[in-house]
């Protein structure tokens, strides 16, 4: 009962959670279109979240994404003032995530700082270069080129209804993110590290290397978010994508609440992601106040860790 | 007079029995051997003991009164001491405060630790293992593994407040860490002891050490008691053929092919921050055993040729060609192959399954083009592997935690093997292990050096040194003071060499 309760815990509240909107709404929750704007809304965290499972299949995690997602959308904001067109723009601010991101892998396996330690610090960094090159200004209005802000605006037609492309962006990032993790020895490599670094060290995994190249993917990841953002909202401030970092760490937390050994799965981690989208959507939906919304969502990620910590404790 | 009596003790976990109607009845006085294989109940047994694990049935007498034992304060306070294998130490902590790590610190004016008092009681309790050497002022952290077990040990041993006198120690491996000289000392504590009129229940793998040190033992096999008898009626044979059920011919299976003249490993005035001037050479086909006090420099000397440390002067020649070790990565590649000394924390992902500890080393040639996982390729391979090895799982997906000590080290083998090594590095390869593992990777090591693999073995186990080794070198201080024909060469001899005296080594 414990050991069942502890696996499938976190989806049965779930869909306990989902059952509860959809006796609660039911004209709007369990609607196509309301799904769809489910997935738009969480696409953001979801390609996030996706590069923060990178890094904490390793044992780490990375504070800084949410700065970087603000400062590559101040970038790319800011080179469209300058006027480059919308490729090189978005092509360098996801430069200046993956330059971002190889920083905190130099600090964390080549200078050997804790990656709570580093990436705290660079946090404050990525924020505060934010807030410079931006003079701390919301940049926005006909500076931004119409075609980004359509860009999230748009969708695919597939049949009646329209995928949004924030959407198909943020599948597409988990997709690459799941085949790197479970089909590339590459993922193999950095479930060993995460496992027993002595004993991955000593079977001649390249650690070092190896975590250089996920802290890159997680900042390259989370530039591209900051991106997404911007596009979504044809605009970009130097603190847009301050929320995004622990809402990505707590949905790869419930995620860990879902496999078997506590890993983080990709998979899994868009379930977390799922359960924050619906929370949110369906408490706004039953105007539910902010704030109160807040202390909900804390709640239930107590509850989804407690549970399977407590299960796991009394098996001994 | 029996101490403790323990009747028709069984435990299942999940269905599973592991004690299976087990008595064991421990006389005051007496040093009672607790024998099996890894996974036999002795585990089991002893956490029920602790009051760790709840039994689903068992009757337990002290003294000829029932008791029972709910939970660890209710075994400390009818007197039983553990002593486990895995440290519950703090090593933040000085070595004095982990000493009394339980008793409550010494005081003065009701709320001030009394340091004075409290090294001074630390102290005491070191010195009746005859140990000076440690100060108990140190962080325990800064104490070698050995050193650690040493203080944990005398903590156990810690003369009590009087509210519950300790009446049984249960030692599960303590002398895993230990060097002869320090299991010596131990040994005659235990001694004092049982003269004193209470009780030890010794668990060990090493069956030279019960042969010496015990009155009695008693032998489970898969959770069921064999048989209970007294050590001086039974011999070393014997109780092996008790513990695995079986008879074992030879103890250490003979070469199958002698070494060839062929060099595989030429070790020149090899030097780093551990090791002085180094030189040795390793034949193809030959064992070469490294013996020596513990922290004499034989891990440093097997990682250093598998690339993890930094070297500072001489040369290495692989095969006749110039080498250097670079890193791990660059040695599995280059066909030199490690088991490292601690099975857990250095040689498995134990979170992982069997066939993705087997392959790691290898996930170049074990994928499609380097990148690409295949993993039914990797679970064929390891199944092979594992059988060469003569692993116990229930497939090659298990997960590698689920295993016994035994089968765990096969795994490490087997992914030591898997490559096709030229040179295997290993450290300690049996300690932790059950007999009848022991014995199937000696002859996994005979099949190997018969196909012309060369082989450095560390050990602190002399007999298995002088059994399976061709020469063995001695190592003192990070030095090599002398190599030996293993033939022929007695125990005693290797000791004295160990402790460098009566130098006189044969040319070898």
């Amino acid at each position: 009962m414990l050991t069942f309760l502890r696996r499938y815990g976190t989806l049965i509240g779930f869909a306990l959670i989902l059952l509860f909107f959809a006796a609660r709404l039911p004209d709007t929750f369990l609607t196509a279109r309301n799904w769809l704007n489910i997935s738009q809304q969480v696409s953001m965290l979801m390609v996030v979240a996706a590069g923060m499972t990178i890094v904490m299949v390793m044992g780490d995690f990375d504070l800084s994404v949410g700065s970087t997602a603000s400062l590559s959308g101040i970038v790319a904001a800011l080179l469209f003032t300058f006027g480059y067109p919308v490729w090189a723009a978005i092509g360098i601010a996801l430069l200046v995530g993956l330059v971002g991101g190889l920083f905190n892998g130099v600090l964390v396996s080549f200078v050997g700082i804790l990656p709570f330690v580093a990436t705290l610090a660079t946090l404050t960094m990525f924020s505060g270069v934010a807030f410079v090159v931006s003079g701390g200004k919301t940049i926005s209005g006909r500076a931004i080129p119409e075609e980004f802000g359509n860009f999230a605006r748009d969708g695919i037609a597939l049949g009646p209804v329209t995928v949004p492309n924030l959407t198909i962006v943020a599948v597409l990032v988990v997709g690459l993110v799941w085949v790197l993790l479970e089909q590339t020895t590459f993922g193999r490599r950095l479930y060993a590290i995460g496992g027993n670094i002595e004993a991955a060290h000593l079977s001649g995994v390249p650690v070092r290397r190896l975590k250089l190249i996920a802290f890159a993917l997680t900042g390259l990841s989370a530039a591209g978010a900051g991106l997404l953002y911007a596009s979504r909202v044809a605009s970009a401030n130097p603190t847009q994508g301050s929320g995004l970092m622990l809402n990505a760490i707590a949905a790869t937390f419930l995620g860990m609440t879902m496999s078997e050994q506590g890993e983080p799965r990709v998979l899994a981690t868009v379930v977390g992601v799922l359960i924050l989208g619906v929370l949110d959507n369906g408490l706004t939906q039953m105007s539910v106040d902010s704030y109160v919304r807040q202390v909900l969502v804390g709640g239930i990620i107590v509850l989804a860790v407690a549970a399977s910590s407590i299960s796991k404790s009394s098996r001994r | 007079m029996t101490l403790l009596s323990l009747t028709n003790v069984s435990k299942a976990y999940a269905g599973i029995p592991a004690l299976r109607d087990v008595s064991l009845d421990i006389a005051a006085g007496e040093i009672h051997a607790l024998m099996g294989e890894n996974g036999a109940g002795k585990s089991t047994l002893i956490k029920i003991l602790a009051g760790v694990v709840a039994p689903d049935t068992a009757t337990i007498t002290l003294e000829g009164k029932p008791v029972s034992i709910d939970s660890p304060a209710a075994a400390r306070r009818l007197g039983l001491r553990f002593i486990h294998q895995e440290l519950n130490v703090v090593p933040t902590l000085s070595v004095a405060e982990n000493v009394i790590l339980g008793h409550g610190y010494p005081r003065r004016a009701g709320v001030l630790v009394d340091w004075a008092r409290l090294n001074g009681v630390a102290r005491d309790a070191l010195g009746r293992l005859g140990i000076t050497h440690i100060d108990p002022r140190q962080k325990l952290a800064k104490l070698s593994l050995g050193d650690q077990m040493l203080v944990k040990i005398s903590s156990a041993l810690l003369a009590d407040d009087g509210h519950a006198p300790a009446r049984l120690y249960v030692m599960d491996e303590p002398t895993a860490a230990l060097t002869r000289e320090e299991s010596e000392r131990l040994f005659r504590v235990l001694h004092e002891i049982r003269a004193a009129g209470n009780s030890v229940l010794y668990v060990s793998h090493r069956l030279d050490e019960v042969m010496a040190l015990c009155d009695r033992a008693t032998v489970l096999r898969d959770g069921r008691p064999i048989d209970t008898g007294r050590i001086a009626d039974i011999t070393h044979d014997d109780l092996v053929a008790l513990m695995i059920g079986r008879r074992v011919e030879e103890a250490y299976p003979a070469p199958i092919v002698p070494p060839s003249s062929a060099p595989a490993i030429e070790v020149e005035a090899l030097s780093t921050p551990a090791l002085h001037r180094v030189s040795f050479a390793v034949h193809k086909g030959e064992v070469l055993g490294i013996a020596g006090l513990s922290g004499a420099g034989q891990t440093q000397l097997l990682r250093t040729l598998f690339g993890d440390s930094r070297i500072a002067g001489g040369t290495i020649r692989l095969d006749g060609k110039p080498h250097r070790p670079r890193s791990p990565a660059a040695s599995w590649g280059g066909g030199i192959a490690y088991v490292p000394r601690e099975r857990r924390s250095e040689g498995l992902i134990t979170s992982r399954p069997i066939y993705q500890n087997i392959t790691l080393p290898h996930l170049r040639t074990e994928s499609a083009g380097g990148l690409w996982l295949t993993p039914r390729r990797e679970q064929r391979d390891a199944k092979a592997l594992g059988d060469d090895v003569r692993l116990r799982a229930s497939g090659p997906a298990q997960l590698a935690r689920e295993l016994s000590g035994g089968n765990q080290q096969k795994v490490v083998f087997a992914k030591a093997l898997s490559g096709r090594p030229t040179l295997l590095l290993l450290d300690e390869p049996t300690r932790g292990v059950d007999v009848g593992a022991k014995f199937d990777i000696y002859a996994i090591i005979r099949d190997m050096t018969a196909k012309g693999m060369a082989v450095i073995l560390v050990s602190s186990d002399l007999p298995e040194l002088l059994g399976m080794s061709d020469r063995i070198a001695i190592m003192l201080d990070g030095s090599i003071t002398a190599i030996v024909t293993a033939a022929g060469l007695g125990e005693d001899a290797l000791l004295n060499l160990c402790y460098g005296r009566t130098a006189t080594p044969e040319a070898a």
